[in-house]
């Protein structure tokens, strides 16, 4: 296969170049033997130059991988005017070039100013198998087992040797791990059957496709009936691997998506649950959160927005909520249905509001850096800015958690909720206490909001794509229970994301709000009712 | 649909046929009853037997079981365990509210509760038995044998140069006794009235009294209450609940000089003497 | 006399039927039998315009049935509407036979257009006109009635009901926006050519909908005129203010609630059968909780247990809204919201409520 060896070089050189990259740019001590080096390759026979590659191998300085790469891919020349070697990184008349040594890059020449460094196939896998070396004597854990990778991507059995070698000295248990399994690969091709059913057994759970795809093909066409019966139980294995980690990932994209649910109802618990409020411009109130973020983005650095958006949300959506509170909702209290046709109008109100003040348009929130990338947990790779959510919900429960049971307002708050009468009797400034639980509702919803623009798009409709959702996680969980909030947007998050491979994401939301319009019938107190004569209202 | 209406039409969910069997001289029965809320034993083995034709006085401090009671003879709570019967032979846990009000029993609740933007009229029209067939609703004015019937009721609830208002505007009296009237239309057997002269004037409460006591003989009674002085004024025979469970039974002047009853209700203060 | 007394008494609800009839006489003078350049000539644009408002107040009397008199505020009329027009826009299609762009003979174009090859065992039938007319009050009223059935004997009221209502609709909406339901996805149903054979787009066509929307539209306001002043109506009234009172006069709430809650829906049906011929077309769009809400409006405008006021509401309020969204779009949301806030906090009983002054309470 003389084509893949270009392939497999590049991918191990540029694997070390990016370890060179992110090593220390500066010269190395070196680099005066390289260059004394690389100038004899211009009148290097081939033999002379196989010679000189080993010579460069045992250099330890990390240009040597570029170099090499260079040469097996003919790009490395001789430039007469000032006679050094260069690297080409084009191809055509003129090609831009750089200093094959430091790297420094040298502008662009005339091809014919330049002397081609020739190479042959042999000297090419030579130079590919010396790279895959290289990287296995690495001082760097991660570049050995970047090079053991590309062994299990194409395991060549010249390499074995070079795997054994490094197994008996290797002390990284994670590096001596893969070189096994890099090992039993190359073990499913030994002539001896019972070698090839034990690698056979080894291989068993390991979730690299090539690793697979070699099993599957031990299990379909080995010549002897041991060894296909043990591929066969090593695939079964590494089945129930794949299916844990598909459970695994499916549960965290449910956790995530129930994150969101959370956040998106856990100001409705509050505003609805405790007080009792239909808070139909709850989704407007996130959606306030959200155009606060992107706000102050537009005056401080990205990867600071977030810390001062949260508070800002706050307060922002705080403020509405008192003044929706004071303005409006409070000559409605005990007439529900009023309520909620007043607040849907509030709601109607502020997303002219914001389509007017900011246009129709979506507007693009962007993501800190911290936020981007994966993460990886074990097998599972998960995306940054999910996790970071997942986390912000928690501690957002907590602390509104706390302050309902810890705080003097928070015993205000569910005073007044269960004796409205009796705490007024007490001293308890019960209109006060109904502005300012509000205004923690509302504040929480803009908090959900600065959360809620780094998953979606920005716009006047943010809010009322999760009006419906939000309250069917708090009728379900239990209207005045913020754990029932809680398990209720998990378990709908989970059972959301647990349909979506069979039926699809559009049918798994209408099951799952029919299940809730049946499950509202059966218990219309949702999961955690609350209990007593209080309840009844 | 059509079940639907043969449903409203037939009058329910196993309707008995056959009328209520008081041959022994019991209308009530409860026996052995207990419920519970959430491990709180609002009724805790409670028996009672309400006579036919008698006047029944319950007393008994707040969280007695009064008003549960009440929800378990009108099908509002289901008890736990125990037994209820109207009369010997219908067995009232296996009927719901409308069926059971059906069968003659009527329930005055302890707020007032009319129809407001209703007339008195109209109000005790909706409370007239027979007229809870779907054919019967379907009709707008009243024949004249209907208009006697609520005739003679607003006679005796005081309220006939009323008929015509709106119940919201009556005073909280009128409200009371046009509840009670609603309850005759119903011409039910058993009458459960729960506080009914509260927030009465005295002149109020005199009549009140007479209208139950002229309601017995011909209906069975029971009325819940915490006004001693209208008690005595109004029964011949009380029960003491207390924790669920009946404390005391007996003639009022008894039951006051009674040990155990004085210690946890009367004793409790002279508010209710 | 040939009036019933109940008719007699409700002054407003003479005077709408009054209205109704001139406009079914006046209109159809005026836009057929004048001249395109006389001053009093109306336009067919204006013509279906004034048809769609009917369909609206249709749907507000049926909202306001069950919202004004048995205190049920369902947030998912505009489903029962919808599926209404879907049942009378499946018609419609099957009525374009090979004149669609495709020229299926059955298949509807979208349908050609997701290479399906048989028509879906729902769509059997639309093709005859009866049997839609039947389905346009069967769906709504099977819908509602399974429904009601669940929610009401469970003992789901308030605002439980109405936020589940709202999450029946917004359901419905998502499945409709699946081009797998077999309704057209997005686009829905649309193209129409004629109806029982006349030309959808012509004048007379146009009219003779428009004079089926007026009677469809006193037929519904008679229909709940007459079932307000019946016992029945008591017996609304007396689940709205006192459920259990009602209970333990030994009414069967539940019962009657279904009934009534299936009547509306089928009159919400019939309004939109009527509207989507008009319209054009029918989408999921129709199905959005918004419209289910505006419902509402018009009769808390209009204002509520007066089945007229539901009728001036719907009509008010779209009106405002065809010349707001057309000569300043930008504050018709304002508008449409400051009217929430402003009746709910000012006119709890709504524009009606203005001209007869409460009876009187203490």
């Amino acid at each position: 296969m003389p084509s893949c060896i270009p392939v497999r070089a590049w991918l191990a050189a540029c694997m070390l170049a990016l370890a060179a990259l992110c090593g220390s740019p500066a010269a190395y001590a070196g680099d005066d033997e390289l260059s004394a080096t690389l100038i004899q390759f211009r009148d290097a026979d081939f033999d002379g130059k196989t010679e000189l590659v080993e010579k460069l191998v045992v250099l330890d300085n990390p240009r040597v991988a570029v170099i090499l790469n260079a040469l097996s891919d003919s790009r490395l020349y001789f430039q007469e005017d000032p006679g050094r070697v260069v690297i080409g990184l084009g191809d055509g008349s003129e090609i831009t070039i750089e200093d094959a040594v430091t790297g420094a890059a040298l502008g662009q020449v005339g091809k014919r100013d330049l002397d081609r460094i020739t190479a042959n196939n042999r000297l090419r896998s030579l130079i590919e198998d010396r790279l895959a070396s290289l990287g296995l004597s690495s001082a760097d854990p991660s570049q050995r087992r970047a090079a053991i990778d590309v062994f299990l991507r194409n395991p060549d059995p010249a390499g074995v040797p070079r795997l054994q070698a490094r197994l008996a000295v290797e002390t990284d248990a994670k590096t001596r791990q893969l070189l096994t399994v890099a090992l039993a690969l190359a073990d499913l091709a030994n002539p001896d059957a019972t070698v090839r059913a034990k690698a056979a057994t080894d291989l068993g759970g390991q979730l690299q496709p090539e690793i697979r795809g070699r099993l599957a093909k031990a299990a379909a066409e080995d010549s002897d009936p041991a060894v296909r019966e043990a591929a066969q139980r090593a695939l079964s294995h590494t089945q129930f691997r794949l299916q844990m980690l598909g459970w695994a990932e499916t549960l965290f994209f449910g956790l995530s998506l129930g994150s969101v649910l959370i956040l998106a109802a856990i100001g409705l618990a509050v505003t609805f649950g405790v007080m009792g409020v239909i808070n139909m411009a709850h989704g407007e109130l996130m959606m306030l959160g959200a155009y606060t973020t992107w706000l102050v983005q537009q005056w401080l650095p990205v990867n600071w927005s977030l810390p001062v958006a949260v508070p800002l949300a706050f307060l922002v959506t705080a403020l509405v909520g008192i003044a929706i509170e004071r303005g409006v909702i409070r000559f409605l209290y005990g007439r529900p249905l009023e309520t909620l046709l007043a607040t849907f109008g509030i709601s109607l109100i502020l997303q002219q509001a914001v389509r007017t003040i900011f246009s129709p348009l979506n507007r693009s929130v962007s993501a800190p850096d911290w936020m981007s990338g994966t993460f990886a947990i074990g097998p599972l790779e998960v995306t940054m800015n999910r996790l970071v959510i997942l986390g912000f919900c928690i501690a957002v429960f907590a602390l509104l958690w706390l302050a309902l049971q810890r705080t003097r307002l928070g015993l205000e708050v569910r005073a007044v909720s269960q004796n409205r009468a009796m705490a007024r009797a007490m001293g308890v400034p019960s209109a006060r206490v109904d502005a300012l639980t509000f205004g923690l509702g509302s504040g929480v919803a803009g908090v959900a909001g600065v959360a809620l623009s780094q998953l979606t798009n920005v716009g006047p409709n943010l809010g009322q794509s999760y009006i419906v959702d939000s309250f069917m996680v708090v009728v379900f969980g239990g209207v005045g229970n913020l754990w029932g909030t809680l398990v209720a947007g998990l378990s709908l998050g989970v059972a959301n994301k647990v349909l979506e491979p069979w039926t699809g994401a559009v049918l798994a939301k209408i099951v799952v709000l029919v299940f809730l319009i049946l499950f509202i019938q059966k218990r219309p107190r949702g999961l955690f009712p609350q209990r007593g004569r209080a309840a009844e209202v | 649909m059509s079940e639907l209406i043969s449903d409203l039409d037939g009058g329910g969910l196993s309707l008995p046929q056959k009328p209520v069997d008081t041959r022994h001289g019991i209308l009530l029965y409860l026996e052995e009853v207990t419920v519970s809320f959430d491990g709180f034993k609002a009724i805790d083995n409670l028996s009672l037997y309400i006579g036919d034709g008698e006047l029944r006085c319950i007393i008994g401090p707040n969280g007695a079981g009064k008003t549960t009671m009440m929800d378990i003879i009108t099908g509002k709570t289901k008890p736990d365990s125990g037994r209820v019967f109207f009369g010997q032979n219908i067995d009232l846990l296996k009927l719901d509210e409308p069926a059971i009000a059906r069968i003659g029993i009527g329930r005055k609740f302890q707020r007032p509760t009319v129809i407001e933007p209703l007339t008195v009229i109209e109000n005790l029209e909706l409370a007239m038995s027979g007229a809870k067939r779907l054919r019967g609703l379907m009709t707008t004015r009243l024949n004249s044998e209907e208009r006697d019937r609520i005739a003679a009721v607003l006679e005796r609830i005081g309220l006939s140069e009323h008929g015509g208002r709106l119940a919201g505007i009556l005073a909280h009296g009128q409200k009371q006794w046009l509840e009670i009237g609603m309850l005759l239309m119903q011409e039910p057997r058993l009458l459960l009235v729960d506080e009914p002269v509260a927030g009465m004037t005295p002149a109020e409460m005199d009549r009140t009294a007479e209208l139950l006591r002229s309601l017995a003989g011909s209906h069975s009674v029971v009325v819940v209450e915490h006004d001693m002085g209208f008690v005595r004024s109004i029964a011949d025979y009380v029960t003491v609940l207390h924790q669920g469970r009946v404390l005391a039974e007996g003639q009022l002047e008894d039951l006051q000089i009674d040990p155990t009853v004085i210690e946890v209700y009367l004793g409790a203060g002279d508010a209710y003497h | 006399m040939l009036i019933p007394r109940w008719l007699l008494s409700d002054r407003a609800g003479l005077v709408l039927l009054a209205v109704l009839a001139i406009l079914g006489i006046g209109v159809p003078i005026l836009s057929l039998w004048t001249p395109p350049d006389h001053p009093l000539h109306l336009s067919a644009y204006t013509v279906t315009l004034l048809g769609k408002y009917l369909c609206y107040a249709l749907l507000a009397v049926a909202v306001d049935l069950v919202w004004g008199y048995m205190g049920i505020l369902s947030l998912g009329h505009a489903a029962f509407f919808a599926l209404g027009g879907y049942c009378f826009g499946m018609y419609l299609m099957r009525q374009i036979g090979t004149r669609g762009v495709y020229g299926d003979p059955v298949l509807p174009d979208f349908m050609v257009f997701l290479n399906w090859k048989e028509l879906p065992w729902y769509w059997y039938g639309f093709d005859h006109f009866s049997f839609a007319l039947l389905m346009v009050l069967v769906v709504p009223g099977l819908l509602a009635f399974v429904f009601g059935w669940f929610a009401f004997r469970s003992r789901v009221s308030g605002v439980y009901l109405s936020i589940i209502t709202q999450a029946l609709t917004y359901a419905l909406m998502l499945a409709f926006f699946r081009n797998e339901m077999g309704f057209g996805g997005n686009n829905g149903l649309t193209d129409f050519k004629d109806v029982l054979g006349y030309p959808i787009h012509d004048d007379g066509t146009r009219i003779v909908l428009f004079i089926l929307s007026i009677l469809a539209l006193a037929g519904g306001y008679l229909l709940c005129r007459w079932l307000v002043s019946t016992r029945m109506g008591r017996v609304l009234v007396a689940i709205r203010d006192a459920e259990d009172r009602a209970r333990f006069l030994g009414y069967r709430v539940e019962q009657v609630k279904v009934l009534v809650f299936t009547l509306s829906a089928m009159l919400a049906g019939i309004a939109g059968a009527l509207y989507v011929p008009q319209v054009g077309i029918i989408n999921p769009g129709e199905f959005a909780p918004i419209n289910s809400i505006e419902a509402v409006i018009w009769v808390a405008v209009g204002g509520r247990g007066t089945l007229v006021g539901a009728v001036v509401g719907a009509v008010l309020i779209n009106y405002a809204k065809s010349w707001l969204t057309g000569a300043l779009p930008e504050v018709w949301l304002f508008a449409l919201g400051g009217l929430f806030v402003a009746v709910t906090l000012l006119l709890p009983r709504g524009l009606i409520g203005l001209l007869r002054p409460r009876e009187t309470t203490t």
